[in-house]
């Protein structure tokens, strides 16, 4: 509040701060040189990148690379949901398996298991469908033709992903006070009925963020697809390169709708973080002020 | 020949690890009594609340309430667990307010208030919402059903919880301790909604530190103190001509 008596009277002369000045314009000034000697460069070829930029074959690859992502999110955040409250249980079984899941997913590097899971049909060359130990088959094919380079690729990013997603899951569940299910058991809810109406809409709040890195981490390592022959952006754009031997140009043609990719993707994370914080103090203070805004809906 | 029983706890015992918190609580409220729990804190009261609705499992002897053992089956010659939908069941008819208010914070006061009857009870969306508002309204709170948890004060909140606890119809309510978390000028509105609640005829045990509301609603009032029942009778009795020297030392000490 202003001082209700008279006027301001701190009126007084800004103290300067030189040094903001000069650091700001060297900053902007290395920087122009190096946008600019990327520009001038005669060894980078503007109109190969200008011609791949919104190559058809490009785009789909960059589309497929989208789908990778989604899906294997969908699929990973699902098991992860599962494995966290496999860990929360009181079933010493369920625990420990939940537990070395996450030990062994997580401490192995994920182009291994991506690796691993391209050369299935060597450990299994079919897979059966039938009783095990008898001679039941029902259903018998080989695994190169179901494990196709994509089904091996999004395998090996959901279960990649389970593993993280579920530590993520499990603090969300923790962060939910303990007087919350209390609340609802007192209530004569069931406990599969207070974890999906009580405990984890609130965890939501606290998962949401972590997932968000989790889904641009995913957007990126699917890249690491190219070595099962996933024909993704980074795969695609490398494989003109080899070609046209344009490396650089193809690598910006890249970067480019990875930045495009990541931008578009963090937009719903913010829809969800309003969605999920409502009653939470900073968004319900939000909505008092939309209120004020709006007088009929009170 | 008296009322029906509402609770019947026989000797009941409870233990965390080798802590014995309950050491044989025998103890009966008919119905549509109200029962007053007092005693320093530790005395095992809140145990013995949460042990009513089987919140917390007894170690030994039986607690009935109106005349169904809680949380367990009586066979011919051993008792078996219950299983999680039976006991729901039985928890969805004892009403719980709790200290800590544990309102649902990411719904609003009417929708904490519906959640339990449609999800638990099957009702319909009107119907619930109807029945809240009326709810709402008994506890003066009609103009506070859109308002989060976050947005209104303790007093608020702790009414919004009752009102909660009362849309499952319960038979008997179970409080405790609903005022000792809030500002001294909030624990009024809140006694005015339990003084309201006990003259309609609900069966009611109160853990509370109120003495005067103690003295004012119920018609009897228990002292615990480290795990038995130390005293027990009308208010007149235990509060102002207290036989134990412990009961004397306590309400000495929080008048």
């Amino acid at each position: 509040m202003a001082n209700q008596l008279g006027k301001d009277d701190v009126v007084a002369v800004p103290l300067r701060h030189p040094w903001r000045w000069v650091s700001a314009v060297i900053l902007v000034v290395l920087l122009g040189l190096f946008v600019y000697s990327l520009w001038a460069s005669p060894n980078i070829n503007h109109d190969v990148i200008s011609k791949y930029i919104f190559n058809g074959k490009v785009i789909a690859a960059a589309g497929l690379t989208v789908t990778l992502t989604v899906v294997s999110m969908i699929i990973g955040t699902i098991l992860a949901i599962a494995l966290a409250i496999m860990r929360l249980s009181k079933n010493p079984v369920l625990k420990i398996v939940s537990t070395g899941y996450v030990g062994f997913f997580r401490g192995t590097p994920l182009l291994l298991q991506i690796v691993f899971w391209g050369y299935l049909g060597i450990i299994y060359p079919t897979i059966d469908i039938g009783i095990p130990f008898t001679d039941m088959i029902w259903w018998s094919e080989k695994t190169s033709l179901v494990f196709t380079s994509i089904i091996a690729g999004i395998i090996a990013l959901s279960l990649n992903e389970a593993a993280y997603a579920a530590e993520i899951v499990r603090a969300g569940i923790l962060s939910v006070d303990a007087g919350q299910a209390e609340a609802a058991k007192s209530l004569g809810m069931s406990s599969g009925y207070t974890l999906r109406k009580i405990v984890l809409p609130q965890a939501m709040r606290v998962i949401i963020p972590p997932m968000g890195n989790e889904f641009i981490s995913m957007l990126k390592n699917t890249s690491l697809l190219q070595v099962v022959a996933v024909m993704e952006l980074y795969a695609r754009t490398s494989q003109i390169s080899s070609q046209n031997l344009a490396q650089v140009e193809l690598l910006v043609v890249a970067g480019f709708w990875y930045l495009v990719m990541t931008t578009v993707l963090s937009f719903p994370q913010s829809y969800l973080e309003k969605k999920y914080g409502r009653g939470f103090s900073v968004a319900t203070q939000k909505s008092r002020w939309l209120r004020i805004g709006s007088k009929g809906n009170v | 020949m008296s009322k029906p029983l509402m609770v019947d706890a026989r000797a009941v015992r409870k233990s965390f690890g080798l802590n014995e918190v309950l050491k044989g609580i025998t103890l009966q409220v008919e119905q549509g009594q109200v029962l007053c729990l007092l005693g320093p804190s530790g005395s095992g009261k809140s145990t013995f609340l949460r042990c009513i609705n089987h919140l917390e499992t007894i170690n030994g002897g039986r607690l009935y309430v109106e005349g169904e053992l809680m949380g367990f089956r009586e066979g011919a010659d051993a008792i078996y667990e219950m299983k999680p939908n039976a006991i729901a069941k039985q928890r969805s008819e004892i009403g719980m307010v709790f200290q800590r208010f544990n309102l649902f914070p990411h719904l609003t006061a009417i929708e904490n208030v519906i959640e339990a009857p449609i999800g638990v009870k099957k009702l319909s969306k009107a119907d619930a919402t109807k029945k809240a508002l009326e709810l709402l309204a008994s506890v003066g709170l009609s103009d506070k059903a859109d308002h989060y948890p976050s947005q209104l004060s303790g007093g608020q909140q702790q009414r919004v919880a009752i009102a909660r606890a009362l849309a499952m119809e319960p038979k008997l309510m179970l409080f405790d301790e609903p005022t000792s978390a809030l500002d001294p000028e909030l624990v009024g509105d809140v006694l005015d909604v339990m003084r309201n609640l006990a003259k309609s005829g609900m069966t009611m045990i109160v853990v509370t530190h109120e003495i005067g509301f103690a003295r004012e609603v119920a018609d009897r009032v228990v002292f615990m103190d480290s795990g038995v029942v130390v005293e027990e009778g009308t208010p007149a009795q235990v509060l102002d001509n207290p036989q134990n020297q412990r009961t004397k030392a306590f309400i000495s000490s929080v008048l």
